[in-house]
């Protein structure tokens, strides 16, 4: 439940589902990895390219808003991005992460300071602790509330399908 | 304390009398809307292992996304769904080309007031309409609904948005959502449900309403409602048997805001390039010329769209090298457009009549964009790319009546008020 990872930094408001995983490809039949291959394919096409794995999006507000094609958060998690810390996530967006366990971090301190200072720190290593709250960056510590309740049970244990299967074999 | 529209439909729902808002509930839908995603949706439930879905009267299917498929990939979707919708004996099943999940479920009566639908379509807002609770959620979600009827909700904090006074003659619902929008911003709602108040909601249909209701996922709302009126029972009345209780909120419920419009101040204007929260009177517009219009969709396909657009299209023709994307909601509204004259009237006017179905509004198939091109859509979303082109094409949303006026001017022009008096 920690990862360290290299940083990319997204200060624009509004990013959405369009331009995360295009439309044009939300009812072709595709795997994680084949999605992974459009993940913000209409907001930066060199991302795929250069992405790697354990990288850390840093977003603005509203990040992953419009649709709840639920391709927008696999294509991300399955091109290696081990989490997003934004200032803040679109509801249905938000709920999708939780359902497929890819974690989203509510922090809008640490991204502010990110995009403030995105000159100086955007070659440093950002860490983020999901059982403390805390996100670590350059000298600075930025703590979030960490999720909690039925959320944090369907989080834990890999996701919503993990977690219906687990129910229904009781 | 008194309670929101959102927490006495849960309250009805659940039978807790007093849902506190930030608490976690558990709720089973009225009905669980999928559309063409229910092809990846049952493969999602078949992985773990389920067998039965927990109450087939519940799930409610319409293929609308990719209609006629375009391709043999889409085209196998619809097949895995039927195979599926017979397996399991689901009830509510809508094929091909009987028309758009978020128009279908009100139309067929799948909707009453105070109850929870959940829906695996960002849209699904709309059924707010009816002064239910549409909630919308992702597609894994939906898999675990149908194997376990149940998902967990976070009572939301609400807006209450008051509309007072009378629209003028070429604005329309659109309009007012739209303006609402460019003045809370696409996240204005987020994590919130959005319930719509006084004198002037009753002069609002449910088409109109829908509209509204369908807008609210573009600032990001929980759900946005209409308490049910006697507009409501009339809309009903020929739609369902059961009994329903018309729930209100508490007039001393707690708002986390509160606004309030006076319609007369509202004139018609359209969401501009690419975000729906940019909004502009058309009269502050340059010239915008416009290559296609689209008329449809879940926001503004039904019968009085459609009549709007051609009380202006009425003997006119489309501008030479303009196209017209025709797309009503559902067959029921094509079958009255042809009894009314409306749809052979959009045809004469030069425009492209589709099947009952989402068409490019997502940008999938039927009416793709090239680049350098420019639309008014009487859709949802202008974001780049959403027409199915990304390289230099903008995408304007609008009325219904604003789509057709434009698409005889060949750029985007306010809606003549004469047609509409």
């Amino acid at each position: 439940m920690k990862f360290k990872g290299r940083m990319w930094i997204f200060p624009d408001k509004n990013i959405n589902t369009d331009q995360i995983f295009p439309g044009k490809y939300t009812y072709d039949p595709l795997t994680p990895e084949q999605m992974a291959e459009h993940a913000l394919e209409d907001y930066l096409p060199s991302f795929v390219k250069e992405v790697k794995k354990g990288d850390i999006i840093i977003a603005g507000q509203n990040f992953g808003a419009g649709s709840s094609r639920e391709q927008a958060v696999v294509c991300l998690k399955a091109a290696g991005v081990a989490a997003v810390v934004g200032i803040s996530f679109a509801r249905i967006y938000y709920r999708n992460a939780i359902n497929i366990a890819f974690p989203l971090i509510q922090c809008p301190e640490a991204a502010k300071y990110i995009f403030e200072n995105k000159e100086q720190l955007k070659d440093n290593e950002i860490s983020v602790d999901l059982v403390t709250g805390l996100v670590e960056i350059a000298d600075k510590i930025f703590k979030f509330p960490p999720l909690e309740g039925e959320a944090l049970n369907i989080f834990k244990v890999g996701g919503l399908l993990e977690y219906t299967k687990r129910k229904l074999e009781t | 304390m008194g309670q929101t529209l959102f927490q006495k439909i849960i309250a009805n729902v659940t039978g807790k009398e007093n849902p506190e808002e930030g608490s976690i509930i558990f709720v089973e839908p009225h009905r669980i809307l999928t559309h063409d995603n229910s092809a990846e949706i049952l493969k999602k439930f078949k992985s773990i292992g389920a067998k039965k879905v927990w109450n087939p009267e519940k799930i409610f299917i319409a293929l609308d996304h990719a209609v006629p498929p375009p391709d043999e990939n889409k085209a196998l979707n619809h097949k895995l769904i039927r195979e599926f919708v017979k397996e399991q004996g689901i009830k509510h099943f809508y094929d091909c080309g009987i028309g758009i999940c978020h128009q279908l479920l009100p139309q067929e009566g799948h909707v009453i007031p105070g109850v929870v639908i959940l829906g695996s379509d960002s849209h699904t807002t709309s059924h707010g309409a009816l002064g239910a609770a549409g909630i919308p959620i992702g597609r894994t979600e939906a898999a675990s609904i149908w194997a376990i009827g149940k998902t967990w909700l976070r009572i939301p904090e609400s807006i209450k948005i008051n509309l007072d006074g009378k629209l003028n003659k070429n604005v329309f619902a659109k309009d007012i959502i739209l303006h609402i929008i460019g003045d809370l911003h696409s996240d204005g709602a987020s994590y919130k449900s959005v319930e719509f108040l006084g004198n002037a909601v009753k002069n609002l249909s449910i088409s109109e309403r829908l509209t509204m209701c369908n807008m609210v996922a573009e600032m990001d709302g929980k759900a946005g409602m209409f308490p049910a009126d006697e507009i409501t029972d009339a809309y009903l009345k020929s739609r369902i048997a059961e009994p329903y209780k018309k729930i209100q909120p508490d007039k001393d419920a707690n708002y986390y805001q509160e606004h309030t419009y006076n319609l007369e101040e509202i004139s018609p204007v359209v969401s501009k390039p690419h975000n729906v929260d940019n909004v502009s009177p058309i009269s502050e517009l340059s010239d915008i010329e416009v290559d296609v219009g689209l008329l449809g969709t879940c926001t503004n396909g039904r019968l009085d769209d459609l009549t709007a657009a051609a009380k202006i299209l009425k003997g006119k023709k489309v501008k030479e090298g303009v196209r017209l994307l025709v797309y009503p909601a559902s067959q029921e509204i094509l079958i009255e457009g042809m009894k009314t004259g409306v749809i052979q009237t959009l045809v004469e006017a030069g425009g492209e009549l589709a099947v009952p179905a989402c068409g490019p509004c997502l940008g999938a198939y039927g009416g793709c964009l090239a680049p350098g091109e420019t639309a008014i859509s009487s859709a949802n979303r202008n974001f780049k790319g959403r027409m199915g082109c990304k390289t230099d094409t903008s995408i304007y949303l609008g009325s219904p009546a604003t789509v057709a006026a434009s698409v005889i001017a060949g750029k985007i022009v306010e809606p003549p008020k004469e047609v509409f008096s």
